[in-house]
C-alpha cells in the first residue's frame, strides 16, 4: 500500500524526459499483477457506468455505447495479459463468438430486435452457467471461502440456466415459431415449478459443503424450469419476460463474479440486474399488472362486460382515405398513435411519408408512444427512428396526454387496448386502471383497423362508437398508402 | 476478497445502476436493454480464466463463444440502433 501511495511522486521525480517504459516499470514494481488487473477491472466498471449514463440522452447515446465497449475491451485485455489464459482456446472462442455476434447484429431486422435481445440474454446466462461449471470442476477453488464459492456457483447455475432456456422459449414465441405459438400449460404446472425452484435452491445450499456433483443436477433441473416458467406466458406479455430475463442474465453474471472472486463481474452484473428490474417494473405498470400476475396468471377477459353489439350497434362511422385527406386539409396539429399492428404491417415508413406531406403544409405532427406499444420496452421508438422520424417528435404518454384536446386529428394505427377509455371509466373492466392515451379528447379520431375485433384484452372499445371517431377499415400499410395517395391528389 | 466486501460492491453497484438507469428516457429503452445485455457478457472475463483439464477446457471454450457472441453482437446492434436515432435533420 505504501508503495502505491508513493507512485505519483516517483513518476513526478522522473521529470518530463522520463520514457513511458520507465513509468511502466515503476508501475509494475509498485503493483502486483493481481492489483494491476483489478485496477483494469475498476476502469472497466467505471466505463460501464459512464456508458449507461450516456444512454440518458439520444445525443450522447452512441458515445455511451462506445464507452461500454471500450470498458469491455479493457477488461478482456487485462484478463488476457494478466491471467492464466489458455491462448488457443481463447483465440478460437473469441473468433467464433465475434463472427456469430457480428452476423446476428448485422442481419437482424428492427422488428426482430426483441427476439435478438432475448437470445443474447440466453447466451449471457449459459456463459455464466459454463463458467461456474468449469470452476466447480476445478479441484482447488480459487476463493478462500469454499462455502461462499459453492453457494455462488449454485446460484449462477440456477439463474443462468433458467435465463438460457427461458430466453430461448421467449425468443421462439417472439419469432412466432409454430411450436411456441400457443401458451402451453398442464395441470399442476405451477406446483411442479414450485417444487423445482425449492429443490434447486436446496441444492444451492447443499453446495456450500464444497462438493460439486449437485451443480450438474441442479443446472439440469433449472434448464427444464426455464422452459416451464415461460411456456405458459402469452406472446403479448413477452416485453415483461425479456426485461426480467435481462435482469437474470445480469444476476447470473454477478453470481459468477462471486465464484471466481472478480469485482468487474459483480459490478457489471449488478448494473444489468438493476436495469432489467427497472424495465420490468415499467412494463408491468404500463400493462396495469403485477409481475406475479404476468408470471403466474392468465389474462382473463371478463365475461360480464358489455358485448360488441351493445357498444357498437348503429354508432360506427366508416370513412374513406379521400374523406380523411379532406379532413387533414387545413389542420394545425396531428398526433399519430402507433401500435404494434403498425410494426407488423411494416407501415412505419409510409406513416413517415404521410407526416412529411403534412409537415410540408405547415402541420405539426407528433407521435404518441404508449410504453407497451412495441414488443419490448422502447421498441416502437426504434422502429420509428428506423423510418427517420426525429426522436423529438416521439412523445411519451404522460407528456402528450394533456395535449390531445388541442389536437385536430389523432390517427391511431394498429393500437386498441392502449386507447380504450374503459380503462378510466369502468372499474370492473379487465383493463381498469391501465394508463391509456386519451385520444378521445382529440377533435377527430381516425382509427385505422382491419375490423372491429377486440385487442388483447378481448373487450369492445367504446371509442370506436364515439361521435368524433371515424373508422378507416383496412390493412394498416395499405390504408396509409391510400391516404398518402389521396393527399397527393388534393 | 471476503464475502462482505463482495456484497458491499454488489449492493452499491445496484444503487448506482438504479440511479443512472431511471434517468434513461423510454425512447432509448430498447438500446438500453441491448447495451446492458452486452455488458452482462462480462462473464467473458470469467470464461477466459475458466477451464482446467479436458471437460473444464471445453466448458470454458463454449463459455467464451457464448459470451463473445453476447458482447460483440450486443454492442454492435446497439450501435446500429443508436445511429438511427442520431441521423436527425
Amino acid at each position: 500500500m505504501f508503495q502505491i501511495l508513493n507512485l505519483p511522486i516517483l513518476i513526478a521525480d522522473q521529470g518530463l524526459e522520463s520514457s513511458t517504459d520507465e513509468v511502466a516499470n515503476q508501475l509494475t514494481e509498485a503493483l502486483t499483477w493481481n492489483q494491476f488487473s483489478n485496477l483494469g477491472y475498476l476502469v472497466a466498471a467505471v466505463l460501464f457506468i459512464l456508458g449507461i449514463k450516456g444512454l440518458t440522452h439520444p445525443r450522447t447515446a452512441v458515445r455511451g455505447n462506445l464507452l461500454g465497449a471500450i470498458g469491455m475491451l479493457i477488461a478482456v485485455l487485462v484478463t488476457l495479459v494478466g491471467g492464466q489464459v489458455s491462448w488457443p482456446l481463447a483465440i478460437a472462442g473469441i473468433a467464433v463468438g465475434t463472427a456469430a455476434g457480428t452476423w446476428f447484429a448485422n442481419t437482424v431486422q428492427m422488428t426482430q430486435m426483441p427476439q435478438l435481445v432475448a437470445l443474447f440474454n440466453g447466451f449471457g446466462g449459459i456463459a455464466s452457467v459454463l463458467v461456474a461449471g468449469a470452476e466447480v470442476l476445478r479441484n482447488a477453488p480459487t476463493t478462500g471461502n469454499v462455502a461462499i464459492a459453492g453457494l455462488a456457483a449454485g446460484l449462477a447455475g440456477l439463474i443462468g440456466s433458467v435465463t438460457f432456456t427461458g430466453s430461448l422459449v421467449a425468443a421462439g414465441k417472439l419469432q412466432e415459431l409454430p411450436q411456441f405459438r400457443k401458451p402451453f400449460s398442464f395441470p399442476g404446472h405451477q406446483v411442479i415449478n414450485a417444487v423445482m425452484v425449492a429443490v434447486t435452491l436446496l441444492m444451492c445450499l447443499e453446495m456450500m459443503d464444497g462438493t460439486g456433483w449437485e451443480y450438474f443436477v441442479l443446472t439440469t433441473i433449472a434448464l427444464v424450469l426455464g422452459v416451464f416458467l415461460v411456456t405458459p406466458i402469452g406472446g403479448a406479455d413477452m416485453p415483461v419476460v425479456i426485461a426480467l430475463l435481462n435482469s437474470y442474465s445480469g444476476l447470473a453474471a454477478s453470481a459468477a463474479g462471486f465464484v471466481i472472486n472478480n469485482n468487474v463481474l459483480i459490478v457489471a452484473g449488478a448494473l444489468v440486474g438493476a436495469s432489467g428490474i427497472i424495465l420490468t417494473n415499467i412494463m408491468c405498470k404500463a400493462m396495469n399488472r403485477s409481475l406475479i400476475n404476468v408470471l403466474f396468471a392468465k389474462f382473463e377477459p371478463s365475461a360480464d362486460g358489455p358485448s360488441d353489439d351493445e357498444v357498437y350497434a348503429g354508432k360506427i362511422k366508416s370513412t374513406s382515405p379521400e374523406e380523411v385527406a379532406m379532413l387533414l386539409d387545413g389542420v394545425q396539429r396531428v398526433i399519430v398513435v402507433p401500435g404494434y399492428g403498425l410494426a407488423v404491417a411494416q407501415a412505419q415508413h409510409i406513416v413517415r411519408e404521410l407526416a412529411t406531406l403534412l409537415e410540408a403544409e405547415g402541420v405539426t405532427v407528433e407521435y404518441a408512444i404508449h410504453p407497451v406499444a412495441g414488443r419490448m420496452p422502447g421498441h416502437m421508438n426504434v422502429l420509428l427512428a428506423e423510418a427517420d422520424v426525429p426522436y423529438d417528435q416521439l412523445k411519451e404518454m404522460d407528456e402528450i396526454n394533456p395535449t390531445f384536446s388541442q389536437c385536430d386529428v389523432a390517427i391511431v394505427i394498429g393500437a386498441n387496448d392502449v386507447v380504450n377509455p374503459v380503462a378510466n371509466t369502468d372499474p370492473s373492466s379487465p383493463i381498469a386502471g391501465m394508463p391509456i392515451l386519451n385520444v378521445g379528447e382529440a377533435r377527430t379520431v381516425i382509427m385505422v383497423k382491419r375490423s372491429l375485433s377486440p385487442g388483447f384484452a378481448g373487450i369492445p372499445n367504446p371509442l370506436f362508437a364515439a361521435d368524433n371517431c371515424l373508422m378507416l377499415f383496412g390493412d394498416g400499410k395499405q390504408a396509409m398508402m391510400n391516404l398518402v395517395a389521396a393527399l397527393k391528389e388534393q | 476478497m471476503d464475502i462482505i466486501t463482495g456484497l458491499t460492491i454488489f449492493v452499491l453497484a445496484v444503487f448506482v445502476g438504479v440511479e443512472v438507469i431511471t434517468k434513461v428516457p423510454p425512447t432509448l429503452h430498447t438500446p438500453l436493454m441491448s447495451g446492458s445485455n452486452a455488458i452482462s457478457g462480462i462473464t467473458l472475463v470469467g470464461a477466459l480464466l475458466a477451464g482446467e483439464g479436458f471437460i473444464g477446457g471445453l466448458l470454458g471454450f463454449l463459455a467464451i463463444v457464448f459470451a463473445t457472441t453476447n458482447v460483440i453482437g450486443g454492442f454492435l446492434v446497439t450501435h446500429r440502433m443508436l445511429a438511427m436515432f442520431k441521423k436527425k435533420k
